[in-house]
């Protein structure tokens, strides 16, 4: 699996509430939700971003509340991967059962600037910021959870293993 | 080697005679909780199991609490569609608009008791470890698993103990104590960890208290949050929990990754400043702010024990007329009692509006919006940017008995000055 995008960067702490705040969770659209994706942190994201785009943030991205959505919307709109120095536990559990690649590695999110053109290689571990002709490697994804990322998440998988 | 209560009720669950920190285990959960989140839920399950009824529709609990009574037709159609899901899955443990906050709820009712492995679709379900059991928050597609097959993957935490000592001064609240501790861990510090509570403090707690340590506890990160239980537990529990359990407790020689160690005596009220919980600040550097809004509720201090101390505060006064003081007392249960015991009354008198049981305001979609440039100092859970309506207002956590003091000069007030 690899994904490649323009960075967006964010800092330390960003959280559900501001990746999708409570006022929009009785949204069940794609398209509607899609439209206040990290509106509280940044009014703008959706004017830099293009389908596939990376986020990548500081510690602890997704701290907060347990909402899926907040994971949901960022699929969505189709970014294509996470990348921070660490996750929230239940965001970084619902980001793979929704298919959402997450990646830790706290010098990429470090030295990454917003624009830099990446390449993720998700199988065997490693990040190419080709802007700035750098190489990060992360720890490789655990196998059952690769399966679940592959699938498009834990629905596909399930559905996959029920057809297999 | 000795193990933590954690590693032993997760044992257990996984039906293994130990496990260790960093493992990979699948365990049976004892008890499922969803809110209004409910909705989500049930269209992921669907979609896993068209046909098939959910595992053990005993252990699963259902509170509509979130947006409660409904605040838009949306979200009552949202409540229609899991009223319809319950009844087809025979969902008898159904607590509709008006019963409380789950947290409250759950634990009042008597589903949760030690050793207990608790799942809930909410971050704060780390509340449940006020009784002794390991409760953690999940997310909806975990959830539909869960209802499908009673399982759930979890990596085993590692551990740190929070050794609490020193008696709290006057009108100084297990919020104070929680929010000095959430400032001197940071907001990740306790990242995938699970910490349990020790200490004449924690002893010497009432179980309102002990609940709000639990609840925020979350907010620095962790898994779950255990407090041992004691003859407090056992007598909160007598009365509501039918059958019989099997408490649970760490080995002498049991292996923590940390410990923390905090001595309270001279703690002052403590108030977590915008836009993160650990941006915390003795009050006596924040006195004298202006606020515009006070507000007293939540499933972290929405208690009897929280409404008393606003109660004895506000006895026989009035609030400042700049402010408006919204309570939401934590559970219909709760209220009761505050009627009986008069609180309600002081409360309406002093100038406070009265909202139902539920999570009201915490969330910021109705019930006390607050608008752009205003402050609100409160007793909810998290003062996220937005969090209670305009991202342009701000929100400042705080004890009852500071949000009461504060609400009666209509400005951050040290309740000790009262
Ligand atoms: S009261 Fe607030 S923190 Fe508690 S469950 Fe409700 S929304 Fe969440």
């Amino acid at each position: 699996m690899i994904i490649k995008g323009k960075a967006i960067k964010y800092g330390n702490d960003v959280n559900t509430d501001v990746i999708l705040p409570g006022r929009y969770l009785h949204l069940t659209d794609p398209e509607e939700m899609v439209k206040h994706v990290l509106e509280d942190l940044d009014p703008d994201f959706l004017k830099k971003f293009h389908i596939g785009d990376v986020v990548v943030a500081g510690r602890n991205f997704g701290c907060g509340s347990s909402r899926e959505q907040a994971v949901m919307c960022l699929k969505y709109a189709g970014v294509g991967c996470i990348v921070a120095k660490s996750f929230a536990r239940i965001f970084y559990r619902n980001a793979i059962n929704q298919g959402l690649p997450v990646v830790e590695s706290p010098d990429a999110a470090d030295i990454i600037d917003s624009g830099d053109e990446l390449e993720i290689d998700i199988n065997e571990g490693f990040i190419v910021d080709k802007t700035k002709n750098l190489r990060f490697s992360f720890h490789p994804i655990p196998g059952f959870i690769k399966k679940i990322l592959e699938a498009g998440g834990l629905i596909p998988r399930l559905k996959k293993l029920g057809e297999e | 080697m000795g193990e933590t209560i954690t590693e032993k009720i997760l044992a257990r669950a996984a039906g293994k005679r130990s496990v260790e920190a960093g493992e990979f285990i699948e365990a049976e959960v004892d008890l499922a909780m969803s809110h209004d989140n409910t909705f989500l839920v049930s269209k992921i399950f669907r979609e896993i199991r068209e046909k098939n009824m959910v595992w053990n529709p005993d252990r699963v609990v259902v509170v509509l609490d979130h947006r409660s009574p409904a605040n838009s037709i949306k979200t009552a159609e949202m409540h229609k569609d899991i009223r319809g899901f319950v009844e087809i899955h025979h969902i008898k443990n159904f607590y509709d608009v008006g019963e409380g906050i789950c947290h409250q709820v759950v634990s009042e009712k008597g589903f949760v008791y030690p050793g207990m492995l608790i799942v809930g679709t909410d971050s704060h379900t780390t509340t449940y470890g006020a009784f002794g059991a390991f409760a953690t928050g999940i997310g909806a597609t975990d959830m539909a698993m869960v209802w499908s097959t009673g399982r759930l993957w979890l990596k085993v935490p590692k551990t740190l103990r929070f050794n609490i000592s020193g008696k709290p001064g006057r009108y100084v609240m297990a919020r104070d104590i929680i929010l000095h501790i959430i400032s001197r861990v940071g907001v990740d510090g306790a990242n995938y960890r699970s910490c349990e509570f020790y200490g004449d403090t924690i002893k010497g707690m009432s179980i309102d208290g002990r609940m709000c340590i639990a609840n925020q506890a979350v907010e620095m990160g962790v898994k779950a949050a255990i407090i041992p239980p004691d003859k407090k537990t056992f007598d909160y529990l007598k009365s509501r929990v039918h059958g019989l359990f099997k408490s649970v407790y760490a080995d002498d020689d049991a292996v923590y990754e940390k410990n923390f160690d905090f001595d309270i005596s001279d703690l002052e009220p403590q108030v977590a400043c915008p836009h993160k919980i650990d941006n915390v600040k003795p009050i006596s550097r924040v006195v004298g702010l202006d606020v515009d809004q006070a507000v007293l509720g939540s499933c972290t201090n929405g208690r009897l024990e929280d409404i008393a101390i606003a109660a004895e505060i506000l006895k026989g006064k009035t609030i400042s007329k700049n402010v408006r003081m919204i309570v939401s007392p934590a559970s219909r249960s709760v209220y009761l009692q505050c009627i009986e015991y008069g609180y309600i009354q002081i409360l309406m008198k002093a100038g406070a509006v009265l909202v139902n049981p539920g999570c009201g305001p915490c969330l910021g979609i109705h019930q006390g919006v607050i608008a752009s440039g205003e402050r609100v100092v409160s007793s909810t859970s998290r003062n996220f940017r937005g969090r209670m309506g305009s991202p342009d207002a701000e929100i400042y956590l705080a004890s009852p008995a500071t949000v009461a003091a504060s609400a009666l000069r209509g400005k951050i007030t040290d309740p000790r000055e009262i």
